[in-house]
């Protein structure tokens, strides 16, 4: 049995977590936080992109480190934990995936070794409106390499270069990959600053497909079925730094001549915490070992991590306010920082109720086909 | 990253397969069809395993142990689990209580008891639970006390509750009161004793499930040696700890009434829209729910394998299982009923689903709750000895046990 990340994997996350508590204290991510017109760490990008991490999981020969998925869970690991205010998602886990999953030699040729140079900013603009995206929400539409519609919200809409979108092509749904020159950006207020998004107008922007056509739907799972395994732990990173800040600040605290941390019904909070923390890594690492080894067992795993990770961060980031009383609740603390940021991860790739549907399907073929 | 056997695992376990192949049972024996095995059954395959040095693999070899890995131990669990063996009433006796007497006991007492409990000759129980301290061990009220001939040796008097395999144990470890003028903690002592004195009564325990799996048991003035102590006098709490780290590495898999069966009888069960109820997105829901939470429990054996594997101590994740599975299968079963509606008030195992699993489970399942430490005691365990948080401020650690309040 080898279910663990090797030493090498350990030795890497340790330098990420070094080089993000000297590169991404809270005091940055205040700043993208309280500066409108930042609409994130550019400093930060350029450091993440001069360690190589954008092109962790990206071959050598399309001038990535070539290291594997591995690599890339560990340090979305670290991300989380210090919710850094930079479009690595989009650009990592959604945009370089995609093009490494379905695109013609000539995109990967194109594309990434851009994105592991930290040229280019991505998007993933899939939702038109409230609700889950399916076919029947996708209004935008592609004719003759142009494509037109309003995607909102996209994640990193406003900063993106490159956004890849979801259009239907002869009414059939496809992925497109679209420069961004040109497409009207309008800036959104969301509930996590530090995660900027926009809505985009395409008036016949230029758009090459990526992947089959008419494969838009299935394709967009497997992408986000990649995705939700590497934002499971960003998030498992967020819920554990959430519960280090319960624990850390009911230790000091004290209410009645003794630390709040000695009153049981602190302590079993805290438990209940650490119980869905692990149950996420453990669904994590299972979805990190599908991912490596590109298993069938994919969506499944893919689905339990996510639904794992969205519900142990959520859960860690509103009690750790909880057990902060009034002062978590205030601008100053950094608590809500976490829980912005898990109501971010939760619903970037699919709200958790998607993926539980999503998950049972997926239990039933597998049944019926034993 | 990867599910797979090292070299020296793989190894051992073909050289298990092929020995399980040649020597297991093939069909349950005995006369129940639901496998309740009796205890000749379960004392043979004892006895064959030992002869093979398969029955207390990571046991020292001065004790008559392999000398082997935990991570042997479990390969051998895993691959024996697939064969219809009887049950195993010695896991109690080899995992704890004859631990601590070869810990504790002197060479002669060592000698004598090792063989035949590794052989299934000798069956034994752990007598700690009294009707008075459940979770609070340390608060037992069985008192020994000197025998007024001079001969040194020890009176017991009192009552034990909650004691697993009682009806047929040869000899138990149990935790007396020798000093109740000290506090609670400083006051205990530890003996072995023989279960068949009769001055030992075990009476069976008529559980809310209706079943009968535990024992009470009385002391009236029970006469053992001096020689009988497992440590020193007064140290009674600091040898049980030697004998509860022994429970720890306990790395089996879920049983009963799961996701997977739940999902079956969805799909047999008549839904709200009357199409099957697996297609109420509710249920579907909470399946998911439960998928995962099996998922993540599972994957953490994994992990804690995988660091025996690596020769490493495992993390404290594995402490998160009892808690997760006893609530989940509350949850599950309870789900189950409602999903049966009206229907779901029977409890035949001609009639109901799953041969009654769910209604069994939903009788059993507070029972699990509080076996081998409560919910609550475990987020304790968590809270203390995973994160670090202080223990409960106590207001009985410096009071003498005699003079502590006590209630029911």
């Amino acid at each position: 049995m080898n279910f663990d990340f090797s030493d090498d994997q350990k030795f890497l996350k340790g330098e990420a977590r070094k080089f993000l508590e000297a590169n991404c204290p809270t005091s940055q991510v205040r700043k993208v936080l309280e500066d409108d017109a930042k609409a994130y760490d550019a400093d930060l990008w350029k450091a993440v992109a001069a360690q190589g991490w954008l092109g962790a999981a990206i071959p050598e020969a399309h001038g990535g480190l070539g290291l594997g998925h591995l690599e890339l869970c560990v340090i979305a690991e670290e991300l989380g934990r210090v919710v850094a205010p930079i479009p690595f998602a989009s650009t990592v886990y959604m945009l370089a995936e995609a093009i490494m999953l379905a695109g013609t030699e000539a995109q990967k040729s194109a594309y990434l070794p851009k994105i592991a140079a930290g040229e280019i900013i991505g998007c993933l603009a899939t939702s038109e409106g409230p609700g889950a995206v399916s076919a029947a929400t996708v209004s935008a539409s592609v004719e003759g390499g142009k494509l037109s519609g309003v995607k909102i919200p996209v994640t990193d809409g406003d900063i993106a270069d490159v956004a890849l979108v979801l259009a239907k092509e002869g009414g059939q749904p496809g992925l497109y990959l679209v420069d961004m020159a040109g497409v009207v950006r309008e800036p959104l207020k969301t509930l996590d600053p530090t995660r900027d998004a926009a809505k985009l107008t395409f008036s016949g922007a230029k758009a090459e497909r990526l992947g089959g056509a008419g494969e838009g739907l299935n394709l967009l799972e497997q992408i986000l079925d990649r995705a939700a395994i590497l934002l499971a732990f960003e998030q498992t990173g967020g819920a554990d730094r959430s519960l280090e800040m319960a624990k850390d600040y009911a230790l000091e605290r004290y209410a009645f001549g003794r630390t709040i941390a000695s009153y049981q019904a602190i302590k079993h909070k805290l438990a209940d915490m650490y119980v869905k923390n692990e149950l996420a890594r453990s669904n994590a690492y299972y979805g990190a070992w599908a991912l490596n080894t590109d298993a069938s067992e994919l969506p499944i795993a893919a689905s339990a991590a996510r639904i794992a990770a969205s519900e142990a961060f959520w859960f860690a980031s509103k009690e750790n306010i909880q057990t902060h009383g009034g002062i978590g609740f205030t601008w100053q603390m950094d608590c809500h920082f976490y829980y912005r940021r898990s109501r971010q991860l939760s619903l970037v790739a699919g709200a958790p109720r998607v993926w539980k549907e999503r998950l049972v399907s997926h239990l039933e073929r597998r049944n019926a086909a034993a | 990253m990867d599910f797979n056997d090292s070299h020296e695992e793989a190894a051992y376990r073909a050289q298990v397969k092929t020995w399980l192949e040649a020597n297991a049972p093939k069909a349950h024996v005995g006369s129940d069809p639901e496998g309740s095995d009796s205890l000749a059954d379960s004392r043979a395959w004892q006895a064959k395993k030992a002869a093979a040095g398969y029955a207390c693999i990571t046991w020292p070899k001065e004790w008559g142990g392999q000398g082997g890995t935990p991570l042997q131990s479990v390969i051998f669990g895993q691959e024996e689990a697939k064969y219809p063996i009887p049950g195993n009433p010695f896991q109690i006796g080899l995992g704890m209580c004859v631990p601590t007497v070869m810990n504790f006991a002197d060479e002669a007492t060592k000698a004598r008891f090792a063989g035949p409990a590794i052989r299934g000759e000798e069956i034994w129980c752990q007598l700690f639970s009294e009707p008075s301290g459940g979770s609070d061990v340390a608060a037992a009220r069985t008192k020994a006390e000197r025998a007024p001939d001079g001969s040194g040796d020890w009176i017991i008097n009192g009552q034990k509750v909650w004691t697993t395999g009682a009806q047929f144990s040869d000899f138990g470890i149990v935790i007396v009161r020798t000093d109740p003028t000290v506090p609670k903690h400083k006051g205990l002592t530890m003996f072995w004793i023989d279960m068949k004195d009769p001055a030992v009564e075990v009476k069976p325990i008529h559980q809310m499930s209706g079943g009968s799996g535990f024992n009470e048991v009385f002391f009236t003035d029970l006469r053992i040696k001096d020689s009988q102590r497992l440590g020193g006098i007064g140290d009674g709490w600091k040898v049980s700890l030697v004998t509860l780290m022994n429970e720890r590495l306990a790395v089996g898999g879920a049983t009963g009434m799961g996701w997977s069966q739940f999902m079956d009888a969805a799909r047999q069960t008549p839904g709200m829209d009357g199409g099957p109820a697996l297609k109420d997105s509710s249920l579907r829901e909470k399946l998911a729910d439960w998928y995962v939470q099996a998922e993540g429990l599972k994957h953490t054996r994994n992990r804690t394998m995988t660091a025996l594997s690596r020769g490493q101590t495992p993390g404290p994740e594995s402490s998160i299982g009892k808690i997760v599975s006893a609530v989940q299968m509350q949850d599950l079963a309870n789900e189950a009923l409602e999903m049966l509606d009206q229907y779901g008030i029977i409890n035949d195992v001609d009639l109901a689903p799953q041969h009654g699993g769910f209604q069994s489970s939903v009788m059993f399942a507070p029972g699990l709750r509080i076996a081998g430490g409560t919910d609550e005691i475990l987020k304790n365990i968590i809270a203390e000895r995973v994160l670090g948080l202080p223990g409960d401020i106590r207001v009985d650690k410096d009071v003498a046990f005699k003079d502590m309040p006590t209630g029911r």
